[in-house]
């Protein structure tokens, strides 16, 4: 193994200390990579950990045990090359589009640059809201509210961006069509992106592999490689083997396994 | 064009055209439903008794208020005609109202600059120590507790003659309403903005100036504007204990003289000087944190 993968998790273990009752035994025995620019979804049911694991891949909390990488270097802090977009689309409402999308330099350095706010409005052009640069947060739609976010977690190119079920609060309609912006925009700035979604449709259409999760203590039931032709779009999900992958994961998902460690690499 | 435009005046939508119609007349039709139409007279009437309602109903009041003082012949210590107020607010010299107001204005303002500058400190304070909260919030809800009412006379007593005393019974009146509700906002900021700050590593002070006080502020505003009226009390308060002027000092002075009248009438000077404080901090909310109003609120 020459160069390390992007992302490494190594035998990670997570426990939280509730508060007053018993501790809660969020991962266990988590290890999988991710290669450098490879698109990777995690899937698995709620409370099974996939935020818990962003958050320690984001360097926002320590693990219990093991260690997260990425290219080779364990995650202790938050790092600049590793780029956020979170569920809600978390913006300021008392900024305008354009000064969301410099924000984070501007909570850095104290004051945004000529040369950031240019790379600000290019991230824009890229996520199709040029035109909006100057309006108020509050006057964009649901889907613009979240292609902010992803301009401005491109910000600082990261080489990895990290997505927690960023479309799931959108509608049906929106939610497809971001989707389709995401691989776009993929394809035009190639990046590790780590997908957390609990849609498997959503899994199968954007992600080079799958990485299911169990129930709590959550660790990798399964590694599925996605198998279908790039660009996608949504004819993908008309192919016959798209529905028998998504009905075979949907099984495996509500299904109980005997033992859960044992289920690891498929 | 005009013709539709008149047709479909009023509320009535213009009926649906046969399809031998032209495009033309179709689209004049959208536009006809798209563009206000013009109004009707009865339309008209009605919007202007909308905009003009609030001063209408000032005007009824004033009205049977004249007319009950008249028909029951009220004995004017009792309760003046408003022509009379009008008449003894007019008969004390420009000068002397100037003064006056000068004076209230002079302490409400202070004491209220004074807690938004300590209280709002303050609330960071206690949003970011749990130690904090543990021993001042007890203290400072023993001090909203007691009547400043009655602290008043004290406070005169130990600090003496000046604008002082005045300028600390308005802060204690104001400051309490701007140190819960600027905590509450700090502590409201959801979670995902912190994490966002916290993954910036952009250090505490920046978290709070740049995230957490500015998603405050429609807490802050609110209590800005509770806090401005009650600063304007507790000028009239601290006066009514002790002062040589001031809008509370007069209605004193001229109740004990029995000129109820003219202590009407600086009421009303006390009530336009407290609305118009009002009025000063939402047009900086406005024009400083639109976005912190709701959106029927904005201009």
């Amino acid at each position: 193994m020459q160069n390390p993968p992007a992302i490494h998790f190594n035998g990670i273990e997570q426990v939280f200390k509730g508060a007053g009752s018993a501790p809660i035994h969020a991962l266990t025995a988590l290890d999988f990579t991710v290669g450098r620019h490879e698109f990777v979804s995690v899937l698995g049911p709620s409370g099974c950990g996939k935020s818990t694991l962003l958050r320690l891949l984001a360097g926002l909390i320590q693990p219990s045990a093991g260690q997260v990488e990425v290219f080779g270097n364990p995650v202790t802090t938050p790092r600049d090359d590793v780029g956020i977009v979170f569920q809600k689309p978390t913006l300021l409402p008392w900024l305008s589009v354009i000064d969301n999308v410099t924000f984070p330099i501007k909570h850095k350095q104290g004051r945004v640059g000529e040369a950031h706010r240019k790379r600000g409005y290019e991230m824009l052009d890229l996520v199709r809201l040029g035109d909006f640069a100057d309006k108020q947060i509050d006057e964009l739609s649901g889907g613009m509210q979240q292609r902010v976010g992803i301009a401005r977690a491109l910000l600082l190119d990261p080489d990895i961006l990290l997505m927690d079920e960023p479309f799931s609060a959108l509608d049906a309609l929106s939610r497809d069509e971001m989707s389709l912006e995401l691989l776009r925009i993929w394809h035009e700035r190639p990046k590790t992106v780590l997908f957390i979604t609990h849609s498997i449709p959503e899994a199968l259409l954007l992600s080079d592999r799958i990485i299911v999760l169990s129930e709590r203590p959550g660790t990798v039931r399964d590694d599925i490689i996605v198998p279908f032709d790039r660009p996608r779009s949504l004819e993908t999900m008309a192919d016959p083997r798209f529905n028998e992958m998504a009905n075979s994961i949907r099984r495996r998902l509500f299904s109980h396994p005997v033992n859960a460690a044992a289920g690891g690499m498929a | 064009m005009t013709m539709v435009t008149e047709h479909s005046g009023g509320n009535t939508q213009p009926s649906p055209e046969p399809s031998s119609v032209g495009d033309q007349a179709r689209a004049a039709q959208l536009k006809a439903l798209i563009e206000p139409s013009a109004p009707t007279g009865l339309q008209k009437v009605i919007t202007i008794l909308d905009r003009f309602t609030p001063f209408l109903i000032f005007v009824a009041v004033l009205v049977v208020w004249q007319a009950a003082t008249w028909i029951f012949s009220i004995p004017t210590f009792l309760l003046p005609p408003p022509t009379l107020i009008v008449t003894a607010g007019f008969a004390v010299e420009p000068a002397i109202w100037g003064n006056h107001i000068w004076a209230t204005f002079r302490v409400a303002t202070i004491g209220f600059a004074a807690s938004i500058l300590i209280g709002i400190p303050l609330a960071i304070a206690l949003a970011n120590s749990r130690f904090l909260t543990r021993t001042l919030y007890p203290v400072l809800i023993v001090i909203q507790s007691t009547p400043v009412v009655a602290v008043a006379p004290i406070i005169v007593v130990t600090l003496g003659a000046g604008d002082l005393p005045r300028v600390v019974i308005t802060f204690l009146i104001t400051f309490f309403p701007i140190v819960v509700s600027t905590t509450t906002g700090l502590m409201a900021t959801p979670e995902e903005l912190i994490e966002l700050s916290r993954s910036l590593r952009a250090g505490k002070s920046r978290e709070i100036t740049q995230i957490r006080l500015p998603f405050a502020l429609p807490y802050i505003f609110s209590a800005l504007k509770i806090s401005v009226t009650l600063s304007i009390i507790g000028a009239v308060v601290a006066e009514f204990v002790a002062a040589n002027s001031g809008l509370g000092y007069f209605i004193g002075l001229s109740t004990s003289f029995f000129k109820i009248p003219q202590a009407f009438a600086g009421l009303i000077v006390l009530v336009l000087l407290s609305l118009l404080m009002f009025r000063t901090v939402v047009w900086i909310q406005t024009r400083c944190a639109p976005w912190s109003l709701p959106k029927s609120e904005r201009h």
